[in-house]
């Protein structure tokens, strides 16, 4: 019985990783592309050498803080696909504090800094929790439409009061902020990469969240609000503050995300910063299970697949926009074999059908 | 209609019909057989299997083994839609009408001939509709939308429609486990009228009724057939000592009555429903520490929008509730559990528990901040195991460890970890809807046994069930309620169920009945 | 006056692509799924009806059919991301919500993956010409507002009442609302409610596939990543807003255009306002509409999101 449970749930993710590649396949087949050699250069080039090895690690950075913060809400029973939004506005806050303090010293500026991308975000995701909690406006629609109107402000913020005074001298007119000053910078731990102090705080977070969700009690009544919100609130669980909180929290990571991705990597806001980490995460976050240890190397893996895609376009010819078409199918793929491990009804009737046994499982 | 003459059934066998889900053999090969007027009584427990059986003859399960003989030969039902054209029907427990259409659109759903690619002709459907309610005087209304129709409405509506679409052979799950014994009354006696066009199954665990309808009974027992035979020549007593395989003798409350204080005084209580009309209407209702009061009625007259206002789950428009003194109108329903409540939710797999959960987290649900489970916001893991596993065996519930989700446990064993949060948390009072609704008699029996205890040990319970025998077993004294309100209130001794079931039915006699 | 019709003659054909789209989106719903990846779908259309006239059509005397073939390509690719939809959540009934992130991703994936392939950048197609009715569109006012679009307008002035009809005197329609409402129900009656979710899918691809396609083919007379610009997801707000009832929903279509016109009209008057947040307006009017429109199931589909399965009990 134990046996047939663990070679089913083996089968299940096989075929569902098989689906998830041949449709992918089935697209670079579409554009006429090598197919193998495109999923070599994705799978290998990413890792031939330190340098790659280096950008992987930075993009995997931003998944993992916010696919944390899109997991604690999705537990908690809300869908947040607005963590683009919520990235922008972090970035922004952060920028205004060190654009607004040049020459405050580093241990006050960084994390002021860091903390005030966290709360840009926080308060991005505070508007549709509250929507949500009071109104019962879907989230899924809410968010969606905040990461337009984010979009929209980022612009408006780059190009207008934030913009580099020398690109207004230079009349280039580059949507982009000054260099910030070096006073928040993240240190660069390995020489000839990119990889910057970004790493612990992700390790970090992944580790409290560990703690929040699985050891407190405030993670049992978030998880008991998602996993059954009428029995929560009949247990006498302030549903809906925790609705708020969650989004909350997923809103700080991401816009913390944003902070630490302009102080690691583009030390300065600039158009293109967040570059689909909002929706990538999402996936990072179901395919990690949803829990921080898994996470971190489903951060990795994506984080890979997306300097992957970035070099198919040099090497293979195919754009990188087929990363985002991937990741859909494999969003769509991990919510129906998810369904499929969890339908009893499913792996009782395959059992059947193949052994033939007909005793019942069990306690009847 | 010639569609009826060629559905003429004169004889229907089902013969070893098997069929397993997960963990569970439904039906093990049971065999019966019904002939063309007859009217066959399948009685069973809850989980005996009938429901099941009857949904593999209207083809919506398939079985795993068995078959199925119309007039002698084979059938095979792949969907209703083979049922019907056999000209089988059935109205089920839950009816199966979508409350946001008409009458008539319910009935056209199912009316292929009415059907045109571009339009459906309601105006024949209105017509099969009409012909219908001539021939067995069932009258409806066919512009009326469902949700707007009583129950026993929509009761009619499920038999005409099953009628419309040429059913001879009719199969009725549970009918009257909705009704007040008057409708019930005027249900079996159109059942009689009708013997002589249709052959009946009719599915019941009220062996009354069975005795007064039926010709031929057929008991079921964990899935197979214990018992088949003439209906004359059983005593309801019979029947039931073969339905359950032993005796089981539910518990009666016979102590007599405690006086202790006032613990729940309802006064003037109004609070509106989903669909915003005054479910409970101007109810005024108390009782006492060390009492059961039995809160009797038709599903659907303001029960459960009463339990759910007293726990903080609704608001209050006007009235209050006083718990012992306390007016808890309106807080929060944390803070309603904070002052003593205890609840038994009516849907235990989804107001009870949190099935995804594993068992002995839900046992914390109500307590996750409680310093005895959480030092400063974090849990206390081994206070919590030590916990689950005592109350696992204290309450008896059957499962391989305290770590399984709660959900994949079955009925009786979800009530009993309800139970078991709900009663180890030590409440000043209970509310208790439907708790033993759909267990078996073993499981009821445990939870009824449990009531009386905590009665004893002074707690005040307000048990809120359909069931007449749980109320009138338990319950020290009864109140009725009717449309939102309490119509009147039984002593145990003056009470007994035809009373009730007049005043069930919103008729009050003045008096005798007077308490 | 002329700066009223003028707004009307904007906002007509602007709130084309929205209506189509959102009935597309109330089919899915009706019948009980939610269908959050009709942006994607739209991606989609948009790409391969423009891709047809782009390729093909270009000058000589059938440029005019591909553009026809473009708009067949977009329903079909629609109807059958819908049926590759329906197979997460109907077949293996994954949770809507995300499974609709999922499709949008992979629309938006595929149309910007097979743009960069096929086209390159940004290039423009004559696309459908505006075809004034003769007589009708020299009516003052209601002329230019109503009579003097290209013919895809005119064919989803018809869309609504058709819905209408499809949905509530038709067997299909029936048997749709029924599957939405009470699928148990529906399923006792005899209705094989999985497949007739599929066929809603199918039907509100094809929709939302012919929305996006109005959007290259007709608006914006080209392609670029961005052409859909949300609208998927506002058709999706829209069909709440319009408590799952066609002409509600049309109005809801209309009066979002309308604002949207007005907001170009004030911009191209020289009012001073900065665009970025002109353009986050309907975007705001979305939350604010969702905000404040009660959700009335009790109308509509009590069974939306919830994926029907005979032989689990509820």
């Amino acid at each position: 019985m134990k046996r047939f449970k663990t070679l089913y749930t083996a089968a299940v993710i096989l075929l569902a990783a098989l689906t998830a590649a041949l449709a992918g396949a089935l697209i670079l087949w579409t554009i006429g592309a090598d197919v193998t050699r495109t999923y070599s250069v994705i799978a290998f080039e990413p890792l031939k050498n330190a340098m790659q090895i280096g950008e992987v690690m930075i993009r995997a950075i931003p998944l993992t803080i916010i696919a944390l913060g899109i997991s604690v809400a999705y537990r908690c029973g809300i869908i947040n696909i607005g963590a683009e939004g919520q990235m922008s506005m972090g970035i922004l806050a952060a920028t205004a504090v060190a654009l607004a303090m040049p020459d405050a010293p580093r241990y006050a500026l960084l994390p002021m800094a860091l903390t005030a991308g966290a709360l840009g975000g926080a308060a991005w995701g505070f508007i549709p929790g509250v929507l949500k909690a009071r109104l019962h406006v879907s989230e899924l629609l809410s968010t969606v439409m905040l990461n337009y109107i984010a979009a929209q402000f980022y612009t408006f913020c780059l190009r207008g009061p934030m913009l580099d005074p020398a690109e207004i001298t230079m009349g280039s007119g580059t949507p982009q902020s000054m260099r910030l000053t070096k006073a928040i910078w993240l240190d660069r731990l390995v020489p000839g990469t990119r990889i910057h102090a970004g790493v612990w705080i992700a390790l970090a977070l992944a580790f409290l969240t560990w703690l929040l969700l699985f050891r407190t009690s405030w993670g049992y009544r978030m998880r008991a609000s998602g996993a059954g919100e009428r029995a929560a609130k009949y247990g006498g669980i302030g549903v809906e503050r925790y609705l708020v909180a969650a989004m909350v929290i997923s809103g700080a990571f991401a816009g913390l995300a944003g902070a630490v991705e302009i102080s690691g990597v583009h030390r300065r806001a600039i158009e293109g910063v967040t570059s689909g980490y909002g929706f990538s995460a999402i996936v990072v976050a179901l395919f990690g299970g949803l829990h921080p240890a898994g996470i971190i190397p489903a951060s990795l893996f994506f984080g890979m697949l997306l300097v992957g895609a970035d070099m198919t376009q040099r090497m293979a010819g195919v754009p990188a926009n087929v990363v985002t078409a991937l990741q859909g199918v494999i969003i769509l793929v991990i919510v129906a074999a998810r369904m499929v491990l969890e339908n009893p009804y499913l792996a009782e009737r395959v059992r059947v059908r193949l052994f033939g046994s007909a005793e019942g499982s069990g306690e009847a | 209609m010639p569609q009826e003459i060629v559905n003429r059934i004169s004889s229907l066998r089902m013969e070893g019909i098997t069929k397993r889900f997960p963990g569970t053999l439904a039906c093990d090969d049971i065999s019966l057989s019904v002939g063309e007027g007859e009217i066959l009584a399948l009685v069973g427990e809850n989980g005996a299997g009938k429901t099941t059986l009857m949904n593999i003859l209207m083809g919506l399960y398939r079985p795993d083994e068995g078959r199925i003989l119309i007039n002698g030969s084979e059938v095979v039902f792949r969907s209703p839609n083979d049922a019907f054209a056999a000209g089988l029907g059935m109205v089920h427990q839950q009816y199966m009408l979508v409350a946001n259409m008409t009458v008539l659109e319910n009935i056209a759903l199912g009316y292929k001939r009415a059907w045109s690619p571009l339009r459906v002709d309601l105006e024949m459907v209105r017509a099969r509709i009409g012909e219908v309610a001539d021939r067995y005087g069932l009258s409806v209304d066919p512009d009326a939308f469902v949700w707007q129709l009583s129950i026993g409405e929509q009761q009619r509506v499920e038999l005409v429609k099953t009628l419309c679409l040429g059913a001879r052979f009719l199969i009725l799950d549970e009918p009257t486990s909705a009704l007040t014994p008057q409708e019930t009354d005027e249900l079996i006696d159109l059942l009689k009228r009708m013997r002589s066009e249709l052959s009946i199954i009719f599915i019941s665990h009220k062996l009354h009724e069975v005795k007064n309808l039926s010709d031929r009974v057929v008991i079921l027992r964990r899935g197979s057939v214990a018992f088949e035979g003439s209906t004359s020549e059983h005593s309801p007593g019979e029947i039931a000592a073969l339905m359950t395989g032993r005796e089981v003798v539910l518990p009666k409350n016979e102590a007599p009555c405690c006086e202790g204080c006032e613990a729940l005084a309802i006064r003037g209580l109004k609070v509106r429903s989903d669909r915003g009309f005054l479910a409970v209407d101007g109810l005024d209702l108390s009782i006492c520490s060390g009492e059961i009061v039995g809160l009797a009625g038709v599903s659907g007259n303001g029960q459960r929008e009463l339990a759910e206002a007293i726990n903080g789950l609704r608001s209050v428009e006007e009235g209050e509730i006083l718990f012992f003194g306390r007016d808890i109108a309106n807080l929060k329903p944390g803070e309603v559990i904070a002052e003593g409540m205890g609840y038994i939710p009516e849907e235990r797999n989804t107001e009870g528990i949190v099935p995804p959960f594993s068992m002995k987290e839900n046992f914390i649900l109500k307590d996750s901040g409680d310093p005895h489970y959480a030092s400063r916001s974090f849990l206390r893991l081994k206070e919590i195991d030590r916990n689950a596993d005592r109350l696992r065996e204290e309450f008896d519930i059957r499962s391989p460890d305290t770590r399984v989700a709660a959900g994949s446990l079955s009925g009786g064993n979800i009530q009993k970890v309800i139970l078991a949060r709900e009663l180890s948390r030590a409440p000043r009072f209970l509310v208790a809807v439907y708790p033993t609704r759909g267990l078996d008699m073993g499981a009821a029996e445990f939870i009824h046994k449990r009531l009386l205890e905590k009665r004893a040990e002074g707690m005040g319970i307000l048990l809120v069930s359909e069931e007449l025998e749980e109320v009138l077993d338990l319950s020290d004294r009864i109140a009725v309620i009717f449309k939102g309100r309490i119509i009147d209130t039984l002593d145990r001794d003056s009470a007994d169920s035809r009373k009730l079931g007049v005043l069930m039915a919103g008729v009050k006699e003045s008096g005798d009945e007077a308490v | 006056m002329d700066f009223a019709v003028n707004i009307l003659a904007l906002g007509v054909p602007f709130s084309v692509a929205l209506l189509i789209a959102s009935l597309g989106e109330m089919f899915n719903q009706r019948a009980g799924v939610f269908n959050l990846g009709c942006e994607g779908i739209m991606a989609m259309g948009a790409f391969l009806g423009f891709l047809a006239p782009f390729l093909v059509g270009r000058g000589g005397p059938t440029a005019e059919i591909w553009n026809y073939a473009g708009i067949l390509m977009a329903m079909a690719a629609g109807a059958l991301m819908g049926i590759f939809f329906g197979l997460a959540v109907v077949t293996f009934r994954a949770p809507q919500g995300i499974a609709g992130i999922g499709l949008q991703m992979f629309g938006v994936g595929v149309a910007g993956t097979f743009f960069r392939h096929f086209v390159g950048g940004t290039q423009s197609i004559p696309g459908i010409p505006a075809m004034p009715i003769p007589l009708l569109s020299k009516i003052p006012v209601l002329g230019p507002i109503l009579f003097s679009h290209n013919p895809l307008v005119y064919v989803a002035f018809l869309l609504p009442p058709a819905a209408w009809y499809v949905l509530f005197k038709t067997p299909w329609g029936l048997r749709v609302r029924a599957s939405g409402a009470n699928p148990r129900a529906a399923d006792s009656i005899g209705v094989k409610v999985n497949l007739v979710r599929f066929q809603a899918l199918a039907v509100g691809g094809a929709l939302a596939g012919l929305a996006g396609a109005y959007l290259s083919l007709c608006q914006a007379k080209m392609f670029s990543d961005e052409i859909i610009a949300g609208r998927g997801f506002i058709a999706v707000a829209l069909v709440y807003f319009g408590h799952w009832r066609p002409l509600k929903i049309t109005g809801g279509a209309l009066l979002f255009s309308l604002a949207q016109a007005l907001q170009l009209a004030i911009q191209g008057r020289g009012i001073n306002f900065p665009y970025e947040f002109a353009v986050m307006l309907p975007y705001v009017l979305v939350i604010v509409v969702l905000a404040f429109s009660r959700e009335n199931l009790l109308l509509g589909p009590t069974a939306l999101g919830r994926p029907f399965n005979r032989e689990i009990r509820t």
